[in-house]
């Protein structure tokens, strides 16, 4: 089996356009949950988000690319470029034939779906655009990633709801590790800020009006988020033989599912990932310092994870450090892992753990140490990075300082 | 008009129940009935449809919610305000 690194990094999201940026931001413990500017907004009951904001897609693209292009997909491609352009990785001969991207969405071109149905449906026109379905298709981003950068070996989207990227960056590290390939960009990215996308997370009344306020007793529900964040996973030997700035190792994932209730939390699912990620890198659970939380601020979601850690870690559990940084960024949906790897990643290499803001009142259900408002200084070795989906599906990675 | 807003929602409860009209009391509660957090959603989608109606819920803090749903009775008299607030 091949070690597995991170050479590259990149995102744009409600806390930054870029890496640093977002990991100033979290270190600040900046909100970036504000009202949302969408149309139609006054019909909404839910009317915040972790919007990103003057963002002017023809600044950095041209119009052909803008009519292929949906958001989540202009998203990928800044995200992707800052990750690459990071690795310095280019991709000819036979790593062009490995490399490949894997990407996890939930909603894919939402904004693409939402603008023609309008078109149809609303205005009545009997025509739409040529290119709405290779717009909103999942795979639009990691197809456009693929050709952008040269990767001419296996690319895919994954899409389990809220675990999409965790499940997306587990395939690629599966390929590294196995030897099918020596490099592979990999990540997520979401969407879903339209008039439909807020409209359907409004129905089934789990969404907070105010704020994400993750294991705070006073908790109203989840917030949403946009945004996108990509890595490039590269093999160790590799990146070593051409000097390569190794940011982190990944060293575990598990996947599981609940084989419950298609929108409850099960403990006994996500305690099965969790552990599984920790055997599956042979990390003793004494090791672990942080845990970057699926922490969506709703009542279920919270109270169980705190149970799952308590579990899994025994007394450890309450010596570890477990934040929720949806309270900053909102949740993105099928992007979110991707965008919380970066604080597992602000954890490991800078000794910053993100903290989990919004946070007023202690809740007895979640006893453990939530980082509440203020990022902390802290040397970490080993740190998880949990998403638990809709549907019962569970993805957790591990990830351990650079070697 | 009071006894119409009765019917109703013990129609949409039966309903959501999978239950008889007449085996609705209205001192049954939603858990008695086999009614779980999905089912209480999906009824109070079908409450706000069929009177028109918005009513203040989140799943997240249902005890917290200004409507009451500890019983079908509960039920009935928060959305029998809710239809008069409407009215007014």
């Amino acid at each position: 089996m091949k070690r597995v690194v991170i050479t590259g990094t990149g995102t744009i999201n409600a806390l930054g356009k870029t890496v640093p940026e977002t990991l100033a931001a979290m270190a600040e413990g900046k909100c970036g949950i504000a009202p949302i500017n969408i149309r139609d907004v006054e019909r909404l009951s839910v009317q915040i988000g972790g919007q990103v904001r003057n963002f002017d897609p023809e600044a950095h693209f041209n119009r052909q690319q803008i009519a292929l292009y949906d958001r989540f997909t202009q998203f990928t491609m800044l995200a992707a470029k800052e990750a690459i352009g990071q690795a310095g990785l280019e991709f000819h001969g036979l790593l062009a034939d490995e490399a490949g991207a894997i990407f996890g969405t939930a909603g894919g071109g939402v904004n693409t779906w939402d603008e023609n149905y309008r078109t149809v449906y609303e205005d009545g026109k009997n025509r739409v655009h040529p290119f709405v379905v290779p717009k909103l298709m999942n795979n639009a981003a990691a197809s456009h990633v693929s050709m952008e950068y040269n990767l001419k070996g296996p690319s895919y989207s994954v899409s389990t709801a809220c675990a999409s990227s965790n499940h997306a960056m587990g395939q690629a590290f599966h390929m590294v590790r196995s030897g099918a390939s020596r490099a592979m960009v990999t990540g997520g990215a979401e969407a879903m800020l339209s008039f439909g996308g807020v409209k359907a997370w409004e129905g089934l009344r789990v969404m907070s009006k105010d704020a994400c306020r993750p294991f705070s007793a006073n908790r109203n529900g989840m917030v949403q988020g946009e945004g996108a964040a990509v890595f490039v996973f590269e093999e160790l030997e590799h990146a070593k033989a051409r000097g390569a700035d190794i940011i982190a190792e990944v060293v575990g994932f598990a996947m599981s599912s609940d084989a419950a209730d298609i929108v409850m939390p099960s403990k006994q699912g996500a305690a099965r990932a969790v552990r599984g990620a920790l055997r599956d890198g042979r990390i003793n659970p004494e090791e672990v310092g942080y845990i970057n939380a699926h922490g969506t601020g709703t009542a279920a979601n919270d109270k169980t994870e705190c149970a799952v850690v308590a579990d899994v870690f025994g007394s450890h559990a309450d010596k570890l450090m477990i934040s929720s940084t949806k309270s900053m960024h909102g949740h993105l949906i099928g992007g979110t892992g991707a965008v919380e790897l970066l604080a597992c990643i602000m954890a490991l290499r800078d000794g910053v753990i993100a903290p989990t803001i919004g946070y007023e009142e202690p809740d007895p259900e979640c006893a453990l140490d939530v980082v509440p408002n203020d990022a902390r200084d802290a040397k970490v070795k080993t740190v998880l990075s949990n998403a638990f989906a809709f549907g019962g599906l569970n993805a957790v990675l591990a990830l351990r300082q650079a070697p | 008009m009071s006894d119409a807003v009765k019917d109703k929602v013990i129609e949409i409860i039966a309903e959501q129940a999978v239950l008889e009209k007449s085996d609705v009391k209205m001192d049954s509660t939603l858990e008695s009935l086999g009614i779980d957090s999905l089912g209480l959603v999906e009824s109070i989608f079908a409450i706000e449809e069929a009177f028109d109606i918005q009513v203040p819920f989140n799943a997240n803090e249902p005890s917290e919610s200004d409507f009451d749903i500890s019983s079908v009775a509960a039920i009935v008299a928060a959305v029998q305000g809710l239809v008069k607030e409407q009215a007014a």
